[in-house]
């Protein structure tokens, strides 16, 4: 690109009365370009001056006002590169005059005068022309192979909604079902409660319909008894082969080394090298990921709808709810039960009539329900509690519960079962189920009915929970480097969860998106909500990729990482940290990029020690030039030369919060020079040793919160930062620099009242240790 | 960030409310492909978590989804918003519905560069209605720090008094226009998601449990914004009457919840939120007692149970089945509650500084019913008809929901949306 470059800077908000302009815009032209200066750019005269220089060919704007976050689509001109210099937020409204006055008229013209603030913002024009130097407009990646189909795994009610409510907007859909039926589990179930108006009472299953429209629908292809083998590929151009369950061949998924074999005997962790070669041997007889299946078949996006099964009860740890009784079964044994005809004892065939139902198991669990139990555990015990009456006119049903979890609209569902007369609910802790020769004795205490009851029972059934698919297996099979399932599931207790309240649909692992059962334990109506969700997202995957756009969070971002192959040492270092798994690398070591799959933090940029990772708008070179322009005075230039420090900030959270503190006027020492970035994760150590060694006092880094409850928008960002700002230190010390020099805070957005303390005491601690001995040479 | 801007052709969808789950449905859709138009009645989007302090259970600070949404839009040209405005009237069938949009005036214009001169010149002080009326804001006011669109706005209440030309004269940048009438127009669209939302439960209502008659009792939202660093005591939670730090406080669950005379639903967030707001207070005061009298302890699911097993080992919080029924005030401003333990039949009387009622949601359309062809259930929750289509309710809206599964539905009925226009 050829580029034509001006500063622009405005005067208005402050800037004018806090700087001296002309002096800013000598900074801004010393590379030789134009610097132009307007009293107010966002207003319509302000960008109509814009565009006449753009129409007249300037195509690199230098806009030097406001921050990014503001008038973000009035600065915005097709075909130019564009740099947003924050003048405002940044200088005038974050660093005070009252503590760092401008010079009098008689120190104007005193060049021992330092003003701290012009300086800074004479930096800021100066960064802001050197990113532009770098950067380039992009053009978005193209897949060469590109289709539409939707892969649904599970053929119970999530999948089938999911592959209904996605042809209806005009995809071919293929459902794979690893049973001979479709169904599910709700389609051996007698009854269903009612979805959407839970006054109706128990209704028949839906599932039926769903199976007969899925059957019926010419862009639905369904196939029974078949499950995934692997997914290779990327999103927009996965190549998927099935298989018959239980069957081995060639293209089953490689899996990933498990976590207790990446030590050796004495508990060091094995390194990249040793760890290919454990790789290796336990996928002997696999397909590599890179190779692809001739036979397989292409999809664009999935929606994992895998559903869950029964949990298994501890015979041993609850003995004294009576489990090993034939006639104390799970509410799942009852639902089988039930759906063939009349509810009996499997003791001896002779009706049920009085049933007790046991929601949580007391003792030592106090008032927690069952494992892998949710609302839908208290809701399936009213609806089966509903079959006994429905059976037998003189039929007794009890539930016994610590805590009747039936929320927001449920309740109607529950107001309705108590108008039973039959049906006998109370709060109590259960502390033994007895076999008094035939009949059962079931004893709870602190019940609402008296504190030490005995209810006599012909059956008892225990609310145990849905355990997901992907605690067992990882089931999505996909043929990447990192391993074949979702990362973190831990932390999730199994579930492929999403770890974000705002974002329920992001996955690590991109046009894979997660419904139903698999997901959280779920009542039929949340789970087809649910599918429809993921259905959604698989969509929006298709379409980004076909546009060359990154998903969110990084929504319609169209540049993508690109690689200097030639200079790539094979470490395996980006392969191994990307959060989303983009990366597969050879048997060499040398990264494939699957760019669809890409988020765009950069984390690739930010882990590769050759640096030769980077964004046509944001790169090792972008931001290291601008960090290369910062003028960095030594007792060459003042006897006592002020210091310098540079801030890598994370632009999602901190950038934010450092605007919302400049909103309040809270100050911010001007020797500190900020500079956001996509993530930390993306931070490259070479932006800080540069920095060090060009004579700046101090770096640091504000990133989100890491650890179970990450606030990282690309999962592993900050914590990635933390371990290389760790590892920076022995750098440092081996230099004779103090690692306290570099240091990582933990900012939330809302932080804005406190990042300036934050920043402020950093400068502080950077002063009393003094300046960087390599100042000057 | 570079982002492309070509717009496949398409129906466009227009989404009633701004709040979390309309801004989902909105960016969902759009990001897809398709054009959407969002229309928030106030001055600002983000609705009723941007009033959060924190979200459940993972206590993260609801703004920083918020920016990544507020960013969502702003570099997508396929969403165009509309603040201050609300549907009049929606006529027409799937597919092809005439909406009738009524602008009122924000008495600021687009040229706002959200410098604050209006606001330092104004000396009149109004109800600061973010935080529920427990602090002031001046007459030209930002409505809150993340506020997105970033635009100051006039209160009405000023208008044509001299106050307000001072504020137009303070404004550099010719911003503020006195003159701004309220305005109607129409868009024609494919399909219409309600996004309404939901309101506290007027908790005068309940008149047993004292709210408006003592200061020192308090809404679990009035929580949220006494923990919020930028809420009327900066993050301080003391009580109202004397700023006195708190050392024993009651949390009476299903206030206007459950219950036939108010809401007979149950709200579905309020015992996760006082759980966490237990948490605000253990982190303020580590010595607190924390009192909880509930009915049930709605906590389902692993999540949601590991938290509330994780404050169950919190020997300062004790956890009292029993509805309560009463409450009193001292001389000192000491409230007296009591309540019957459910289980034990004792009745208890709870002496405590702060009394936080959870208070539920009742669904906005309850009161005020859109003027569009809907089913409204008797709650005042609009029903979806998927037979039917074009029109949809999404979040809370729609059910009493939490953020996590209104957001699931919001992002499903993206595609009902989608379905609707792309047949159309």
């Amino acid at each position: 690109m050829d580029k034509k470059y001006c500063t622009y800077i405005c005067t208005g908000c402050g800037i004018g009365e806090a700087l001296n302009i002309e002096k800013v815009a000598e900074a801004a032209k010393e590379k030789g370009y134009d610097c132009k200066i307007h009293s107010c750019l966002c207003s319509e005269e302000g960008v109509e001056f814009l565009k006449k220089d753009v129409a007249e060919g300037i195509n690199a704007l230098s806009i030097a006002a406001c921050s990014r976050r503001v008038n973000f689509d009035i600065f915005r001109f097709d075909g130019c590169v564009v740099d947003r210099v924050s003048l405002r937020e940044g200088v005038a409204w974050s660093r005070s005059r009252v503590d760092f006055p401008a010079p009098t008229e008689e120190q104007k013209d005193d060049e021992y005068f330092i003003d701290n603030i012009q300086h800074l913002a004479e930096d800021y024009v100066r960064m802001g022309v050197a990113r532009l130097e770098k950067i380039t407009v992009p053009v978005p990646y193209k897949l060469e192979n590109f289709n539409r189909n939707i892969l649904v795994i599970g053929g119970g009610v999530t999948g089938l909604t999911a592959a209904v409510e996605a042809a209806d907007a005009g995809y071919n859909v293929t459902v794979v079902e690893k049973e001979e039926e479709l169904g599910g589990y709700a389609a051996k179930m007698r009854k269903q409660i009612p979805m959407g108006d839970y006054s109706k009472g128990l209704v028949d299953p839906v599932v039926g319909k769903l199976i007969e429209k899925a059957e019926s629908n010419s862009k639905i292809t369904i196939k029974k008894g078949t499950v995934v083998a692997r997914i290779a590929g990327q999103p927009g151009e996965f190549v998927v082969t099935f298989k018959k369950p239980g069957e081995k061949i060639e293209f089953d998924v490689p899996m990933a080394v498990p976590e207790d074999q990446r030590y050796d005997e004495k508990g060091n962790p094995l390194d990249v090298d040793q760890i290919r070669v454990i790789y290796d041997k336990i996928n002997e007889g696999r397909a590599d990921v890179l190779s692809i299946d001739p036979n397989g078949e292409p999809f664009a996006g999935v929606v994992l709808a895998a559903g869950w099964r029964p949990a298994e009860i501890d015979a041993e740890k609850y003995a004294y709810l009576g489990v090993g009784n034939k006639d104390v079964i799970t509410n799942h044994e009852f639902e089988q039960l039930a759906a063939k005809g009349k509810i009996v004892r499997p003791s001896d065939g002779k009706p049920a009539k009085n049933v007790v139902f046991i929601q949580s198991p007391g003792m030592e669990e106090g008032d927690a329900d069952f494992e892998y139990a949710g609302s839908v555990t208290s809701m399936v015990a009213l609806k089966q509690a509903k079959y006994v009456r429905d059976d037998y006119a003189d039929g007794k049903a009890y539930v016994i519960y610590q805590h009747m979890r039936t929320p927001g609209l449920m309740e109607d569902f529950y107001k309705e079962i108590q108008q039973d007369r039959g049906i006998f609910l109370t709060k109590g802790a259960v502390t033994e189920v007895a076999d008094n020769g035939g009949t059962l004795a079931v004893s709870a205490e602190g019940t609402l009915l008296g504190n030490d009851v005995t209810i006599k029972a012909d059956l008892v059934v225990l609310a145990t929970g849905m355990v997901p698919a992907t605690k067992d297996n990882p089931v999505v099979n996909l043929a990447y480097r990192q391993g074949p399932g979702f990362r973190d599931i831990g932390i999730f207790d199994g579930y492929a969860d999403s770890n974000f309240i705002c974002f329920p649909y992001e996955t690590q692992r991109t046009g894979v998106y997660s419904a139903g059962a698999v997901r959280r334990s779920m009542t039929i109506e949340e789970s087809t909500e649910d599918a429809r969700g993921a259905a959604l997202k698989a969509i929006q995957a298709i379409e980004s990729a076909n546009r060359g756009t990154a998903v969110h969070p990084r929504s319609g971002d169209m540049t993508f990482p690109d690689f200097f192959f030639q200079r790539c040492t094979q470490c395996k270092r980006c392969t191994e940290e990307c959060p989303f798994g983009a990366l597969d690398d050879d048997a060499k070591g040398t990264p494939k990029p699957n760019p669809t799959r890409c988020r765009r933090c950069g984390t690739c940029m930010g882990a590769c020690p050759e640096r030769i990772i980077g964004f046509a708008d944001y790169n090792i070179d972008s931001i290291g030039s601008m960090i290369k322009s910062i003028w960095v005075p030594s007792d060459f230039d003042y006897d006592e030369p002020p210091l310098r420090i540079l801030g890598l900030v994370c632009e999602n959270d901190a950038l934010p919060a450092l605007d919302m503190a400049a909103l309040h006027r809270n100050s911010i020492h001007p020797y500190v020079r900020i500079v956001p970035v996509r993530c930390l994760g993306s931070v490259n150590v070479i932006w800080i040793k540069d920095a060090l060694s060009q004579g700046m006092d101090g770096v640091f880094m504000l990133g989100c919160k890491h650890g179970d409850d990450y606030q990282c928008h690309f999962v592993k960002g900050s914590e990635l930062m933390d371990v290389r700002t760790y590892k920076m230190g022995e750098t440092l010390m081996s230099l004779g620099l103090e690692e306290e020099r570099v240091e990582q805070f933990e900012v939330a957005i809302d932080d804005y009242d406190k990042v300036s303390d934050m920043i402020n005491g950093f400068v502080e601690k950077i002063e009393s240790l003094g300046p960087n001995p390599f100042k000057g040479f | 960030m570079s982002v492309e801007t070509t717009a496949p052709a398409g129906g466009s969808i227009l989404v009633v409310g701004g709040g979390i789950s309309g801004l989902t449905t909105a960016l969902e859709a759009a990001e897809v492909g398709y054009e959407v138009y969002i229309v928030e009645k106030s001055p600002s989007l983000g609705g009723r978590v941007a009033q959060l302090n924190q979200y459940f259970p993972k206590l993260c600070p609801p703004t920083c989804g918020l920016e990544i949404n507020y960013r969502r839009i702003k570099d997508n040209p396929r969403v165009k918003t509309f603040t201050m405005a609300e549907v009049e009237k929606v006529a027409g069938t799937p597919g092809s519905y005439d909406v009738t949009i009524k602008v009122t005036p924000r008495y600021v214009t687009s040229k706002c560069t959200c410098c604050g001169e209006c606001a330092k010149v104004c000396e009149t002080e109004i109800d600061n209605e973010y935080n529920f009326g427990m602090n002031k804001s001046k007459a030209a006011y930002l409505p809150h720090e993340m506020a997105y669109p970033q635009r100051y706005v006039i209160d009405p209440s000023i208008i044509g008094t001299e106050e307000a030309q001072k504020c137009k004269e303070a404004c550099k940048y010719n911003a503020v226009d006195l003159d701004m009438e309220a305005k109607s127009f129409t868009l024609k669209v494919g399909s219409v998601v309600w996004a309404t939302g939901w309101e506290p439960y007027d908790a005068t209502k309940i008149d047993n449990l004292g709210f408006g008659r003592y200061p020192n009792i308090i809404t679990n939202m009035m929580m949220e914004r006494m923990a919020s660093g930028n809420g009327p005591t900066e993050g301080k939670i003391l009580r109202p009457s004397d700023d006195k730090e708190p050392e024993s406080i009651v949390f009476v669950q299903c206030a206007g919840s459950r219950d036939e005379n108010h809401l007979p639903y149950c709200s579905y967030i309020c015992c996760m939120a006082s759980l966490k707001q237990a948490t605000y207070l253990r982190a303020q005061y580590p010595e607190a007692k924390i009192y909880i009298y509930y009915i049930d302890m709605r906590t389902p699911g692993y999540r949601y149970e590991k938290f509330y097993n994780k404050l169950k080992e919190d020997k300062n919080i004790f956890f009292i089945k029993g509805k309560v029924a009463e409450v009193d005030e001292d001389d000192n401003g000491n409230i007296t509650v009591v309540a019957e333990d459910a289980v034990s039949g004792e009745k208890i009387r709870q002496k405590a500084d702060l009394v936080v009622l959870a208070t539920g949601m009742q669904p906005t359309a309850a009161k005020a019913k859109p003027n569009a062809d809907l089913k409204i259930s008797e709650y005042g929750f609009i029903q979806n008809d998927f037979d039917k289509g074009g029109m949809f309710a999404v979040g809370c809206a729609n059910k009493p929901l939490d953020v996590v599964s209104s957001n699931q539905n919001a992002t499903g009925m993206a595609l009902k949306a989608i379905q609707t226009v792309k047949r159309s």
